[in-house]
């Protein structure tokens, strides 16, 4: 059975880090994502976890990569500005390997930009956060129930693949009010991953002694392993080096425990990475994620009510990228698909890679305001 | 008997990477010899270091580590403290860890007062990095940053923690050790936020510009600017104060916890006690 309930996307996330096992939240105040923290602040503490509003984002951050390290799974919300600065410390969760949620609900940027208003040019910025080599996951919610589940998968992944994991919101789901369908709690516990943990003798404990691809071992803080973290380049036992070997090592699992999981996996979990809707027998594919793909969906029932076949491809995971299927829908529909985002064409780019081919038309915005489904139709009936 | 540090130390990861004569290893040994009189369990301590000379402390003791970023210890730590009220947390950070790039922090972990013991170690410089200024660096001094002299204003760490809360405050300098291991003892006995600025020596990269070439003639200088809080506290001539660092116990007051007011939040949520109100501080304002 499940919960029908009357939210908003900001509060359905911080219902869903709750329900998934997070109980420690660290962060600072910023608009669109605040509602996050204010939601956690009152549920944490009822189940024995803690909020705790720090001096600026970097500390918030901080606070929470420091709780993660004891073993407690962790979050903190923002938005771009945000993510701007706690860039650093991100990298240190991408190399010391901790796990940790990233909310980022997100506005239009760069710098202050557009506090309250709709963006998502800051999926590139989840793909690449910080300096250095790495690969990101990052989920990016399309509806209020979105918001719940893919909230409580980001939880799920941090564990599994020992990593921060970026959930994207954007400030018109955020802030959007009305009826989620959530999965009923014993759905949600029996999907709960938690971090591996080494149960041997503690002098043999090395957690970052693991093979090509495989995520570090790390066992909560005083539990009687004793180890050392750092963000410097570290050996199996964490301790730093700068051993060309090892380096080269460390950079190629970091990024193949994601990047080359996903492609021979076709995936990083059970879940579907996208969704389609009437693709089937389309003649035309619309590409969107986010709030945008709300518009999108009424977008391809009024061409349908016309006689024009269009179809939806809506990814859900959007780093790394659902590259086999991607690659199939470039195939199938050759000068046929319109990416419509609200950027200057961060999506688009990646469409363009995958396919190799740019043949394809976009319908983009930056300005702070949403794509309405009218925009939509009319730039199909362009392409046809 | 003589002491047994190895029981303490990551002993397969010595030498230290620090240079010969570095007080690091002094105050290494000084916080190694406090937690045995602390009898505390090494698998509930950990210790959290920045980046720097001091950054490399935490990786030789023997517990749980962290060598985070530059200037963010306090809040890594708090973060370790508040998930785990339990365990004995030790913060080591620099003059220009904690000062400069993490000041923020000190001062917020200052005004909680989280039960965090605060070790800035203030060599006057930026060490590791070849010498550039840091804000202890005294008026005058030769930088590689500053090379015709210093012109900051000094900072008085000890001071700025006092303005801050925090509910221990003591300096001392590393020329002492048998002091500096007592002074340690006192700062993780007591419940609230500790900081303890330790005076150190930087001969290479302080001393070498600044007419400090040794070791020794580094801590003489050291030796030549502080005064116990007694005898500095009956300096008469103002300017003469101003240049004296008192060392000792300069604060030490029993304050609400942090971790525990938490513990009361989290009651409270659970319907264990009465809402949380302002009839329930002394000091609101």
């Amino acid at each position: 059975m499940a919960r029908e309930v009357i939210s908003t996307g900001n509060e359905l996330a911080a219902k869903a880090a709750v329900e998934a096992g997070a109980r420690f939240f660290g962060g600072y105040p910023i608009t669109p994502s605040s509602e996050i923290m204010h939601v956690s602040s009152d549920m944490l503490p009822k189940v024995g976890g803690t909020a705790i509003q720090m001096e600026d984002e970097i500390a918030g951050i901080s606070a929470a990569l420091g709780a993660s390290m004891t073993g407690v799974k962790s979050y903190t919300a923002t938005s771009g500005p945000g993510i701007s600065l706690k860039a650093e410390q991100i990298g240190l969760a991408f190399i010391a390997e901790i796990p940790l949620v990233i909310f980022n609900v997100m506005r239009g940027g760069p710098s202050t930009g557009l506090p309250t208003r709709v963006s998502q040019s800051d999926i590139g910025q989840a793909q690449y956060p910080t300096h250095g080599d790495y690969a990101s996951i990052t989920l990016c919610a399309g509806s209020l129930t979105e918001c719940y589940t893919q909230s409580v998968r980001a939880f799920n992944l941090a564990e599994k693949y020992m990593t921060p994991v970026f959930m994207l919101l954007d400030e018109t789901i955020g802030h959007m009010h009305g009826k989620a369908m959530l999965p009923d709690m014993e759905e949600i516990e029996a999907s709960i991953v938690d971090r591996e943990k080494f149960h041997g003798n503690p002098a043999d404990y090395k957690p970052y002694d693991v093979p090509m691809n495989k995520p570090a071992v790390l066992n909560p803080m005083f539990e009687g392993y004793k180890y050392h973290i750092t963000g410097l380049h570290h050996g199996d036992e964490g301790f730093p080096t700068e051993d060309a070997a090892q380096c080269e090592f460390n950079i190629e699992r970091l990024v193949g425990k994601i990047n080359t999981v996903h492609l021979e996996n076709d995936g990083l979990d059970d879940l579907p990475d996208y969704e389609e809707v009437d693709l089937d027998d389309a003649d035309i594919c619309i590409v969107a994620y986010g709030s945008i793909a709300l518009g999108a969906y009424e977008a391809v029932k009024k061409l349908r009510s016309e006689g024009i076949k269009a179809g939806l491809f809506r990814p859900i995971m959007l780093w790394p990228s659902p590259i086999n299927r991607l690659e199939e829908i470039g195939k199938k529909f050759e000068n046929r698909i319109l990416v419509t985002e609200l950027n200057m064409g961060q999506y688009s780019k990646e469409i363009e890679r995958i396919i190799k081919r740019n043949d394809f038309t976009t319908l983009l915005k930056a300005n702070g305001r949403p794509i309405a489904p009218a925009e939509m139709v009319a730039k199909v009936k362009e392409m046809i | 008997m003589a002491f047994n540090y190895d029981k303490y130390l990551r002993v397969n990861k010595m030498p230290t990477l620090w240079c010969w004569g570095c007080g690091d290893g002094v105050i290494l040994k000084a916080t190694i010899r406090a937690i045995e009189k602390m009898g505390w369990d090494m698998d509930n301590v950990c210790v959290v270091s920045g980046i720097g000379c001091s950054g490399r402390f935490s990786s030789y003791i023997d517990c749980n580590t962290v060598h985070t970023t530059h200037g963010r210890t306090v809040a890594y730590a708090t973060g370790v403290k508040l998930a785990k009220p339990h365990a004995n947390v030790v913060v080591v950070a620099g003059d220009g860890d904690g000062l400069a790039i993490g000041g923020n922090h000190t001062i917020h972990g200052c005004r909680r007062n989280i039960d965090l013991n605060f070790i800035i170690i203030n060599n006057f410089i930026y060490g590791l990095t070849n010498s550039q200024t840091s804000p202890t660096t005294p008026r005058g001094m030769w930088t590689v940053s500053q090379k015709n002299g210093n012109i900051d204003p000094t900072f008085n760490a000890s001071n700025l923690a006092i303005g801050a809360g925090a509910s221990f405050v003591a300096r001392e300098s590393m020329t002492d050790p048998k002091k500096l291991e007592k002074i340690l003892v006192k700062a993780f006995s007591h419940k609230g936020f500790s900081f303890i600025e330790v005076l150190s020596n930087c001969h290479i990269n302080l001393g070498r510009k600044n007419k400090m070439l040794s070791a020794m003639d580094n801590l003489k200088w050291i030796d030549s600017i502080t005064l116990p809080l007694k005898k500095w506290e009956a300096i008469e001539d103002p300017i003469e104060k101003e240049n004296i660092l008192p060392t000792g116990v300069l604060r030490e007051v029993e304050q609400e916890e942090y971790c525990d007011m938490y513990a009361e939040i989290q009651k409270a949520a659970k319907g264990e006690r009465a809402k949380i109100t302002q009839n329930d501080f002394e000091k609101k304002i």
